[in-house]
């Protein structure tokens, strides 16, 4: 496998402007003769699909969603950052692009992040123009907000529904270039399978989820805009439908994954109330601006919070770091958490959460400022616990939200297969061991407008302009192996449901392959998901047929890829035998137990083969150089 | 807790479908509706029957996915909460509870609960957006907007696309949805150059997917998970006045 990252000569500052005028263009004339597929219209395929298709390319964009507005970035609340520096606190892209190295622990690469810190700034704007509802001061300016991980305000808000206005904006954009015919949206399709001819990406296979047709599509290039894989965990904040297969798929045909063990727990989504929980909701981070969290010092405590006084509380992320505080990073306010339930400090009926109190921030700014800022985040809470956090504190608990890792790009978005860019949560590129908060709006739009169409049209520049066609035999091929797959998984007719196998997977995830990783844990899951997969392949219930409406169907294709991927994600986190960000292992703590990292050995991406069923995955290594940070140790105190 | 639901089941389209019934046992307080129904779909999978089809995602009343009539109100008895916001602890113990898809000309029934809500996409091509190009805008301090335009403008950004509206409503009109999207851009200095054609074009496209016209009930307010208000509309109407004077002055 070639690994070249392709990083442009030159100073910091200038490589990505130098790039720019180094790339090829593609004559207006001859843009209309590429064909270019672009899966997902989360904010990063839909921005994409919306600036190809203004350029002039032919794109074709295809979403498994009924529509592309439902992609899971409209769940996004907190904000989204820009080094904008409108607050005048000292903000600059130096420091965003620092703080967001600094953030995932040293594991990024530093030319990429400068370079989304830089168009952070032409976002905003973009989106403004769009008719994006930031939320505004009373002169008329933008209003700024700040996040975990950094110490300005940076982070620009549409109320605590961030991602629905700036996926809105996208989307419209999109659907402009839908009505001037530049853009063929096909929804309810899910790709199922890329399609590589002479080995480069010239398609996919797609089902179409109301008739079950199987069909493929041809372009000169294919870009995955395809989201994250939390819900290898089963319970997670992602969307229900949020799953691996597009990434996986193309896995398997040879692209490499990168740090597939970077799987982000958020600090703030609220504790499962019982067995039958379908998935975790999130209460934004940025919550955590103004709440202030605790547990009860004694350990058992089971008073409500209102009995308990002052000083039997333990503010524990004010006493661990003085500095950051209630704002410190998402792996450590984590992990600070689980050690504060699994000592028995746990708050709520099932003892597994701890206390987010508005207390101190209603007494000092009142409940009309509070809700000015959070009402919508306290309307929800409410909605699903039925308590109501003016009054009483909220409870929280972690849970698995966002993952750094994803398909290996070079500094062009594109994989190791050429043609095949990839974009959004789905690629691996910027936020190195762990993402700060707000910064995955900013990379998918970065990735979308700005990036991606003029490195793909560099890419096409270089391509022949004849009609890529889909009578090769490649395409057959993927067809027929597509429609064997899904045959399969009908005829099992085994006694089990897909949920059960997807909750069983979840949990040898979560236990071993969570929060905190061990040898022995790792080894175990590593034994344990081959069986459970093959207990699938065995005893699996799909009932009704492939030429229908058929969500049993659909949920299985995405399991049975879930039970495939899990192994490399466990694979990649014993390889990393060190602590960095979001990757803990126990054998690899500080004595204050923070991460330990081990820069002599692990300062590079891991990037995973697929070697076939059942064979072990070839791990592959892209060296990480840092001539602009000093690598240190994070340190938040 | 125990419920028995009435369940409409259709297989497609184009074949009738009809009430079945299902009853739902051991069902926590604390459960939301739909997962009271994968409850019931994980036990129909089991006795080896095809579970029943509802569209869902984010479960966070954000994405619109999700949407049914239950006992004849779109996303059920709480009010201001799409059907995923729904707990149990809003029904009795014991209740009969009837679960239906929205039901709309524009809105066919794909499969069971699922229908399709294309037309409000369409209703969007027709100019739910402000036409700039990627890349082109100035600095984004350079245009003030007073925060009362652009709270408000929020306010009706706010839409997730639910189709609640148009299930509530007697004539099963999507004027609240056109009107938010409307109103949302027409408030903002960005939307002034295409106001007009705006709302024109997107009228016209609402009519033409079936939609029925508005005749000022207010059920769609009352449906409208966000809250969405009917002043809204109210605005539609006067741009879509000075749209037809200006057109007619052309
Ligand atoms: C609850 C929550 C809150 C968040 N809040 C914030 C925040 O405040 N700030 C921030 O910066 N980030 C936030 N994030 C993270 C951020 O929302 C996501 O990382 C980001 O939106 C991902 O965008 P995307 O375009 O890469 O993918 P997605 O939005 O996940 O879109 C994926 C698209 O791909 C399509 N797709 C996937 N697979 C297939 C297939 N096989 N075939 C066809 N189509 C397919 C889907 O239909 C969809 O259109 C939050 C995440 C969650 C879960
Ligand atoms: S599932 Fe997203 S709004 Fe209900």
């Amino acid at each position: 496998m070639q690994l070249d990252a392709k990083i442009p000569a030159g100073p910091l500052q200038d490589k990505w402007t130098k790039h720019r005028f180094d790339m090829k263009l593609v004559n207006p004339a001859n843009k209309r003769k590429y064909d270019v597929i672009i899966v997902g219209t989360g904010l990063a395929g839909a921005s994409a699909a919306a600036t190809m298709g203004e350029l002039g390319y032919n794109v074709k964009v295809f979403t498994f969603h009924d529509s592309a507005r439902r992609a899971h970035s409209i769940a996004a609340q907190g904000g989204i950052n820009a080094a904008k520096n409108y607050q005048g606190d000292g903000d600059s892209i130096f420091r965003l692009f620092y703080d967001t190295v600094k953030g995932g622990d040293f594991r990024s690469r530093e030319a990429n992040v400068y370079r989304l810190a830089e168009l952070s700034l032409n976002i905003i704007d973009q989106a403004v123009a769009q008719g994006v509802p930031f939320a505004r001061e009373y002169g008329g300016l933008l209003a700024n907000r700040s996040f975990g991980g950094a110490q300005v305000s940076r982070t620009f808000y549409a109320r605590g529904q961030t991602g629905q206005q700036l996926l809105l904006g996208a989307y419209q954009a999109l659907k402009r270039q839908v009505a001037a015919g530049t853009v063929e949206l096909h929804t309810r399709h899910e790709m199922l399978d890329v399609v590589l001819v002479d080995g480069e990406a010239r398609g996919i296979v797609t089902r179409d989820l109301v008739s079950g047709k199987v069909e493929s599509h041809a372009a000169h290039a294919v870009v995955l805009a395809t989201g994250g894989y939390s819900n290898v965990f089963f319970l997670s904040t992602n969307a229900k439908g949020c799953n691996v297969t597009a990434t996986w798929r193309a896995a398997r045909r040879g692209a490499g994954f990168a740090n597939p063990c970077y799987t982000q727990i958020h600090p703030t989504s609220i504790p499962a109330s019982g067995e039958y929980q379908s998935k975790l909701t999130l209460m934004s981070e940025s919550l955590r601006n103004d709440g202030r969290i605790w547990v009860p010092k004694k350990a058992g405590d089971g008073r409500v919070a209102a009995d308990i006084p002052e000083d039997e509380r333990d503010y524990y992320l004010e006493r661990f770091y003085p500095s950051f505080g209630n704002l410190s990073p998402r792996d450590i306010s984590s992990r600070r958490a689980k050690e504060m339930v699994d000592a028995g400090h746990g708050v709520g009926p099932l003892r597994n959460g701890v206390f987010l109190d508005f207390k101190h921030a209603i007494d000092r700014l009142g409940s009309p400022v509070i809700s000015e800022r959070y009402g919508n985040l306290f309307e929800m809470y409410e909605k699903i616990t039925g308590e109501d956090p003016y009054k009483t504190p909220m409870r929280i608990y972690p849970a698995p939200h966002y993952t750094m890792g994803g398909l290996w790009v070079d500094y062009n978005l594109m994989s190791n297969v050429p043609g095949m860019f990839v974009l959004g949560e789905a690629n691996f590129s910027d936020h190195g061991a762990n993402r700060l908060g707000a910064s995955a709006l900013m990379q998918g739009l970065a990735d979308g407008y700005f990036v991606a169409p003029a490195t793909i049209s560099n890419y096409l520049a270089g391509v022949e302009r004849k009609p890529v066609s889909r009578d090769h035999a490649a395409f057959a091929d993927v067809e027929r192996e597509v429609s064997e797959r899904t045959q399969r998984l009908l005829d099992v007719d085994g006694t089990r449901t897909v949920d059960e196998f997807h909750i069983e997977l979840g949990r040898i995830m979560w236990e071993k392959c969570g929060m905190e990783r061990n040898e022995a844990g790792l080894k175990e899951a590593l034994k344990e998901i081959p069986e459970l997969r093959a207990r699938f392949w065995k005893e699996v219930r799909v009932p009704g047929s492939g030429e229908t409406f058929n969500q049993s169907l659909e949920k299985a294709g995405r399991v049975a890829d879930f039970l495939e991927f899990a192994e490399v994600m466990c694979h990649d986190a014993l390889a990393r035998d060190e602590s960095c960000g979001a990757h803990y292992r126990s054998e690899h703590t500080t004595e204050e137990g923070e991460a330990k990292r081990d820069d002599e050995n692990f300062s590079h991406v891991a990037v995973w083969e697929y070697k076939g069923e059942g064979e072990a995955p070839v791990l592959h290594r892209e060296p990480l150089a840092f001539e602009n940070v000093k690598l240190s140790t994070r340190s938040y105190k | 807790m125990n419920f028995t639901l009435h369940v409409w089941r259709q297989d497609g389209p184009e074949v009738p479908g009809g009430f079945e019934t299902y009853e739902a046992r051991d069902i926590s307080e604390h459960m939301s509706f739909l997962e009271m129904l994968d409850l019931v779909n994980e036990g129909l999978t089991h006795d080896g029957h095809e579970p029943v089809a509802f569209e869902h995602d984010c479960r966070e009343g954000i994405c619109g996915s999700c949407g049914m009539m239950i006992n004849g109100v779109p996303h059920g008895p709480k009010g201001m909460v799409a059907t995923c916001q729904l707990h149990m602890r809003s029904f009795r113990d014991g209740d009969e509870i009837w679960i239906e898809p929205w039901r709309a000309t524009a809105f066919p029934v794909l499969r069971d609960l699922a229908v399709d809500r294309g037309a409000l996409d369409r209703i969007i091509d027709a100019g739910g957006y402000i036409s700039v190009r990627t890349g082109s805008p100035q600095d984004a301090n350079a245009l003030l907007i007073r925060k009362e335009d652009a709270d408000l403008a929020m306010d009706a950004a706010q839409c997730i696309g639910c189709g609640a509206c148009v299930a509530a409503c007697p004539n099963a009109s999507a004027m609240l949805f056109t009107a938010a999207k409307v109103s949302h851009l027409g408030l903002l200095p960005q939307g002034q150059p295409e106001r007009y054609t705006r709302v024109l074009d997107m009228v016209t496209q609402h009519d033409r997917e079936g939609f029925g016209n508005c005749t000022n009930h207010g059920a769609c307010q009352e449906a409208c998970p966000k809250g969405i208000s009917v002043d809204f509309i109210a605005r539609l109407n006067r741009d879509l006045v000075v749209s037809t004077w200006k057109t007619a002055g052309d």
